[in-house]
């Protein structure tokens, strides 16, 4: 019986440390992946001084006359893309979430969430190219462009792949709203709708940012999609009808014929280390709005 | 202390199971050639027309198989200093550096032309405009002439469509055409198709492509405009065999070292009468003499 219990209580921390273990594990992949973009970017800036590298808007790494490494416009464009993408899925996946767990019907319900669950399954090819032959005709149309391929399509095409995340993510956390609230506020007198705009989503907040960061997350490290739609000019762009290159996009294109070893091949790396240090931010931000949140209630 | 045993033999056993996954890397490079499996990758130019010499070529000999990718001729120039690749397809000359980088891996490069191309300048087929002078294309693509009214088209600001930079066409019609950097302002397309497209649907447009996206069948694609460049036209096989066309090039196909068994085959059968005039149904040009007796010296012949 002693040998027993004494036997299991090893086997209790044996699991333990098998969890231990895989936790550590990531924590090595993450530092690993940071020592290695670190140590391959670098290089770059023994031949490019660094005030140029994040002040100049010229990207041309393969320049006829001379080599320029500025990414100032490859990081505005991305900022402009992914901030379009939230101004158009942010609502909508809210709206949807709120209408799912407050509003819909069980049969509708039924029919809704599968469906938004598929359109998190959409390879971002499929996604890219619907912006080729369908979004971007349609935004050249409405606007009377000569052609679709910017701004707006990246933030429309980035805006779908981001819904899924935003909408399941929202909906658990309107769902996690204690029935409380919602039963005090209706017997205070108020409306379904005033219970649901002022005290079931502020209620939720704190989730529904999370839900909008990891959208962000998605919608700001996507290559393929914004690789195919967004016309791929390096220039800065001067509105929302401009064509514009992502960090990410410029990664996709060019480390395909980059020979190793060289400066053009390091700066992808250090773009890549840009890229890896403004979600990391992002994280740190939405962490602490939570934490903020979580104070004041 | 035995769990200290047991925390390190499951160090040991994921340190394993991660170097086995990181060394069975998959090698794309066949040995020997006597396998008949042929890897070709590079130029969009000419992955088409690669394809279909590539189909003919195995309908009529059963044992050999082959495979051809895009990507792009740096892409495939890159696949061959890697010795990643049987044949890369390029539609622009091998840079020194890429020569002395596969030096330095070992890989002889040689050099065979497969057909010759009449890179053409393309607009929308309502624009007015239908010749334009080297120099003029230059401006345009520099961003120096931003409007059609300055080379004689309606009151329209140009819209410029080009490839990206892995593209040998993109560096071709830099070095040839440019002899300067594209404007910023220049939308790079992914694909020869994509570009032919976005010119389709602009008014305002002009792009370049290998002469074989916008010709089928000897008839030029819908809604397509092909420039006259210095006042040839490259439509016409004359102008791009005596080099009337300013942008005639050859299209090459890179071997490491002297090509041997299926492969100098197929490159054999490319260049034969029938696979030529493949090539001339793709809408390309037979390989001019020049390059003809070149080809005969690289292949030892």
């Amino acid at each position: 019986m002693k040998r027993r219990s004494s036997f299991s209580r090893f086997k209790e921390k044996m699991i333990e440390k098998f969890f231990l273990l895989n936790g550590l594990l990531v924590v090595f992949i993450l530092v690993g992946i940071f020592y290695l973009l670190l140590n391959e970017s670098l290089p770059t800036f023994q031949e490019v001084s660094i005030v140029e590298f994040f002040s100049s808007t010229i990207w041309n790494p393969t320049g006829y006359h001379q080599q320029s490494y500025g990414i100032v416009s490859l990081v505005f464009s991305t900022i402009v893309v992914t901030v379009g993408s939230l101004i158009f899925s942010v609502p909508l996946g809210i709206a949807c979430a709120a209408y799912l767990s407050e509003i819909a019907p069980p049969k509708a319900r039924e029919v809704l969430k599968p469906t938004i669950e598929i359109l998190a399954g959409i390879p971002s090819v499929v996604i890219g190219f619907l912006g080729i032959v369908l979004i971007g005709p349609m935004i050249a149309r409405l606007f009377n462009l000569p052609n679709g391929l910017n701004v707006i399509n990246g933030s429309v095409l980035l805006g779908i792949m981001a819904l899924p995340t935003i909408i399941s993510i929202s909906e658990d956390a309107i769902n996690a709203v204690p029935d409380d609230y919602k039963k005090a506020s209706l017997a205070l007198g108020a409306t379904e709708w005033q219970t649901l705009v002022k005290v079931t989503i502020p209620a939720a907040l704190s989730g529904i940012i999370a839900a909008v960061m990891l959208g962000m997350g998605r919608a700001i490290g996507e290559t393929m999609a914004v690789l195919m739609a967004t016309g791929n000019a390096p220039a800065f762009p001067k509105s929302i009808f401009s064509a514009v290159r992502t960090l990410t996009a410029t990664i996709g294109i060019e480390l395909g014929e980059v020979a190793y070893n060289t400066t053009h091949y390091y700066s992808l790396f250090a773009v890549g280390l840009v890229l890896f240090v403004m979600t990391f931010l992002i994280n740190i931000v939405s962490d602490w709005v939570l934490n903020k949140y979580e104070e004041a209630e | 202390m035995s769990k200290k045993v047991y925390g390190l033999i499951f160090l040991v056993l994921i340190t394993l199971v991660f170097l086995v996954g990181c060394g069975r890397a998959p090698e794309g490079q066949n040995e020997e050639q006597e396998g008949a499996y042929i890897q070709i990758k590079g130029s969009d130019t000419s992955v088409n027309l690669s394809q279909m010499w590539a189909e003919e070529y195995m309908s009529k000999n059963e044992e050999v198989s082959i495979s051809v990718t895009g990507g792009g001729s740096g892409t495939g120039i890159a696949a061959i200093i890697n010795n990643k690749v049987d044949i890369a397809n390029s539609s622009r000359d091998i840079k020194d550096s890429e020569k002395k980088q596969a030096e330095d891996n070992g890989i002889k490069i040689v050099e065979i032309a497969v057909a010759m191309d009449g890179l053409s300048v393309i607009t929308n087929a309502n624009n007015p405009v239908k010749d334009l002078t080297v120099e003029e294309i230059g401006k345009i693509f520099r961003g120096e002439i931003t409007n059609w009214k300055e080379v004689g088209g309606p009151n329209l600001a140009i819209n410029t469509y080009g490839r990206q930079s892995n593209s040998g066409t993109y560096v071709y019609f830099r070095d040839e055409v440019l002899n300067g950097d594209y404007t910023a302002n220049m939308k790079r397309m992914n694909g020869n198709a994509q570009l032919v497209e976005a010119v389709k649907a602009d008014e305002s447009g002009i792009g370049y492509v290998g002469i074989g996206y916008v010709v089928k069948g000897e008839k030029v694609v819908k809604g397509i405009n092909i420039l006259d460049v210095n006042g040839a036209s490259p439509l016409k096989a004359e102008n791009v065999k005596t080099g009337a066309y300013p942008l005639a090039r050859p299209l090459y196909q890179y071997t490491n070292g002297k090509p041997t068994g299926a492969v100098l085959e197929l490159i054999k059968y490319e260049l034969s009468d029938e696979g030529q005039e493949l090539a001339v149904r793709e809408g390309f040009y037979p390989v001019t003499e020049e390059y003809s007796r070149r080809n005969n010296e690289n292949l030892g012949q």
